[in-house]
C-alpha cells in the first residue's frame, strides 16, 4: 500500500496531476461515441444474423472503447490546435488538466485493448474494421488530412462511417452491400455538416491554420459544394428501398428527411454574404445531427420490423 | 517544493500534494480499481458465453 498512500514526491519538478476520472472519459469524446454506439448498433440489428444478447452487447462496448480511444489519440496530437479554438479550448489536454503523453498512453491501451477484446468477443474481420478506422481516424485524418487539405473530412470522413459495418461484421462475420450503403449514408453526410459548423466557425479554424473549406476556398464556394453534397446525401438513403434490404415505408420517411436536407443547405446557398449570424447554416448544422439520427432511426426500426416479421 | 521531515527525521525535498491532489488521485484510484473489476466480469462472462460448460470438458 505504500505506493498508494504516498504523498510526497522526491523530485520536486514533477507535475501532480489534478485530473479526474470525468477528463479522461472527456477525452473518449463521449458524444461522437454515442453516435457510433448507435450507428453500430444499426449495423447489427440489421444484418439480421442470429447472435447471442451478451456477445451483441459486448462488441458494442468493444467498438465504443475503439472509437473513444481514436478520439483520445486525436485530443493528444491535436492539442495545439485545440488551444486556440474556441469550441475546444476546454478540453482536458489543451487546458492543462490531462498531459498530452497521458492522453497518448491511454489512446493506445484502449485501442489495443477494445480490437483484442472484439476480436475475441465477436470475430477477427470486424476487430480489423476497428482497428483500420482507430488508424483512419488517428493518423490518415488526424495527423495527416487535418492540417493538409480542405478536403480533410471529406476523406477523413470515412473513419464516422464505418460503426456501422463494423456492427454488421461483429455478428454477420462479412461485409455486405447494405452495409456499404449505411458507411455510404455517413460518409456522404460528413462534408455538409462539418462544413455548415466551418461556416460560422470559420474564424477559430483561421486562426488554429486548420484548412477548412471556408477559409481555403471561400464561403461561395463552400454553400455551393454544402449544396452538391446534399443531393446525394439525401439520395444515397433512399438505396436500402432500392436494393430490397428496407421497406417502402421507411424509403418514402428517407425520401421527406432528404427533401428537408436539400431545402436546409438550398437555404445556405442563398444565404446572404453580409448575414453574419450565419442562421441558415446553424440551421442546417443542427439539422444535419437530427438527419442522421432520425434516419437510422428509422433502419434500425424498419430492422427489427423485418425481423419480427420475416419481410425483409 | 518545500522541505519535510521523514519517519526517521531525516529531511527530505519534496511536494506535498494539496488537498485537491490527493481527492483526484483517490477517485482516478477507484476509476481504475472499478474498470479492471469491469474487465474481469467481463472476460469471465464471454468466456462462459463462447465455450458453456464445454470449457471444463477438455483432456487434463
Amino acid at each position: 500500500m505504500a505506493l498508494i498512500e504516498e504523498t510526497r514526491f522526491e523530485n520536486a519538478g514533477l507535475r501532480v496531476s489534478e485530473a479526474t476520472p470525468g477528463d479522461y472519459l472527456a477525452l473518449l469524446k463521449p458524444r461522437v461515441m454515442s453516435l457510433v454506439v448507435f450507428t453500430a448498433f444499426v449495423g447489427m440489428v440489421t444484418a439480421h444474423a442470429p447472435v447471442n444478447p451478451v456477445i451483441a452487447v459486448f462488441s458494442i462496448l468493444a467498438i465504443a472503447v475503439g472509437a473513444g480511444a481514436s478520439g483520445a489519440l486525436n485530443m493528444w496530437y491535436d492539442a495545439d490546435i485545440d488551444a486556440v479554438m474556441s469550441r475546444t479550448a476546454s478540453r482536458p489536454v489543451p487546458s492543462g488538466r490531462v498531459a498530452a503523453r497521458e492522453a497518448l498512453a491511454f489512446g493506445l491501451v484502449l485501442s489495443a485493448l477494445s480490437v483484442m477484446t472484439l476480436g475475441l468477443v465477436a470475430n477477427w474481420l470486424a476487430a480489423s474494421l476497428l482497428a483500420f478506422t482507430i488508424f483512419f481516424y488517428a493518423v490518415v485524418y488526424t495527423m495527416w488530412l487535418k492540417r493538409w487539405t480542405p478536403q480533410n473530412i471529406v476523406i477523413g470522413g470515412a473513419a464516422g462511417a464505418f460503426p456501422p459495418m463494423i456492427g454488421w461484421a461483429a455478428v454477420a462475420g462479412d461485409v455486405s452491400l447494405y452495409g456499404i450503403v449505411q458507411f455510404l449514408i455517413i460518409f456522404l453526410w460528413t462534408p455538409p455538416h462539418f462544413w455548415a459548423l466551418a461556416l460560422f466557425k470559420s474564424g477559430d479554424y483561421q486562426r488554429a491554420g486548420v484548412p477548412m473549406m471556408p477559409n481555403v476556398a471561400g464561403e461561395a464556394s463552400t454553400k455551393r459544394q454544402i449544396f452538391a453534397y446534399s443531393i446525394p446525401v439525401a439520395a444515397v438513403a433512399v438505396v436500402p428501398t432500392l436494393i430490397g434490404a428496407a421497406s417502402l415505408a421507411y424509403g418514402l420517411f428517407a425520401a421527406a428527411l432528404g427533401a428537408a436536407f436539400v431545402w436546409y443547405a438550398w437555404k445556405v446557398l442563398r444565404m446572404d454574404e453580409a448575414d453574419r449570424g450565419m442562421r441558415a447554416a446553424k440551421m442546417l448544422f443542427a439539422y444535419s445531427v437530427f438527419y442522421l439520427f432520425a434516419v437510422f432511426a428509422a433502419l434500425l426500426a424498419d430492422g427489427i420490423v423485418g425481423r419480427a416479421g420475416g419481410i425483409w | 517544493m518545500s522541505v519535510m521531515e521523514d519517519e526517521n527525521g531525516m529531511e527530505r525535498k519534496g511536494v506535498e500534494m494539496t488537498a485537491a491532489q490527493k481527492k483526484a488521485r483517490r477517485s482516478r484510484n477507484v476509476a481504475i480499481g472499478l474498470s479492471l473489476a469491469a474487465l474481469v466480469a467481463l472476460f469471465y462472462i464471454i468466456t462462459l458465453v463462447k465455450f458453456g460448460p464445454a470449457i471444463l470438458n477438455r483432456p487434463m
